[in-house]
């Protein structure tokens, strides 16, 4: 027997809408960009999912697209990370409130 | 079976990413997260996408997991990490998304008698039996352009990486915190 495609769908909601939680109320830089990597892991499995469904390898070639956005993501924001702890000797979310009005 | 397959690895997944959200401690979080990597593509393998199962445990658990792994614990993070402070904001944000959801799996459901027959209808032919040799092909052919803007993005996030986590260069005699708590232990 074959899941029905809507089971996909729920699960990636799921962990999308987790991921959206975590990146709202941690105060933890590195837990944020973690939180992030749960968003695009979600969309990585409903764009597996309709690859499938469709029997088009579109999807897979974009979840192979998305992960690079997402290494460069990594990179890039850790990167971030560290100068910005090395500027402040913080990487906790409220002591960097700079550009807020 | 197949069913079976898929609750064992949806509700891992689900467990895991709940826990790289709670967990207090960033290196709990990032070992959780291996945790649901792994299941993302035990769920890529019952979905016929098996090179892309490869690629996630290679890219994701073998180079962005470390690359997590290594920064926390260059930081040396030991302070408590509550939530924040405007969690309240946060609430109010979700909770329309969450019920949003509900109400559009509900419609959904609803709706799946009638809209099979529109067009949403999986296509008859059988995806290639080698995967990879399959996506080789259409990355190289449909997606070529695509490809070469994605090698693009990396060679610019390398260089940005490069230029915003390296040291000035008369910055030496200054060590900065990541220096000083290093001699400290």
């Amino acid at each position: 027997m074959t899941i029905p495609i809507s089971y996909y769908l729920i699960l990636s909601g799921v962990v999308f809408l987790t991921g959206v939680v975590g990146v709202l109320i941690r105060r933890n830089i590195i837990a944020i960009l973690l939180s992030v990597e749960l968003m695009l892991n979600a969309t990585n499995i409903n764009f597996v999912a309709f690859s499938d469904y469709f029997r088009d390898l579109g999807g897979q070639v974009f979840v192979f697209f998305a992960l690079t956005v997402a290494a460069a993501e990594v990179a890039v924001g850790l990167a971030i990370i560290i100068a910005l702890h090395r500027s402040r000797s913080t990487i906790n979310i409220e002591e960097f409130n700079l550009l807020k009005w | 079976m197949s069913l079976f397959f898929f609750g064992y690895f949806a509700a891992m997944i689900v467990a895991t990413s709940i826990l790289v959200v709670a967990l207090r401690n960033p290196v709990y979080s990032a070992l959780s997260l291996l945790v649901m990597f792994f299941h993302v593509a035990g769920l890529f393998v019952t979905l016929h996408a098996e090179f892309l199962a490869a690629v996630q445990i290679i890219v994701y658990a073998g180079a962005i997991l470390v690359l997590y792994l290594f920064v926390v614990m260059i930081l040396n993070v030991k302070q408590d990490d509550r939530y924040h402070s405007q969690w309240r904001i946060a609430g109010f944000v979700c909770v329309p998304l969450l019920i949003e959801t509900m109400i559009l799996l509900a419609g959904g459901t609803g709706a799946r008698t009638t809209g099979t027959q529109t067009g949403l209808a999986p296509a008859a032919e059988t995806i290639a039996p080698d995967n990879t040799l399959a996506i080789g092909q259409t990355l190289f052919s449909t997606y070529l352009f695509p490809f070469e803007v994605a090698s693009l993005v990396l060679l610019v996030a390398m260089i940005g990486a490069i230029v915003l986590a390296k040291r000035e260069i008369g910055e030496q005699d200054n060590p900065g915190p990541l220096v000083q708590t290093k001699v400290a232990e």
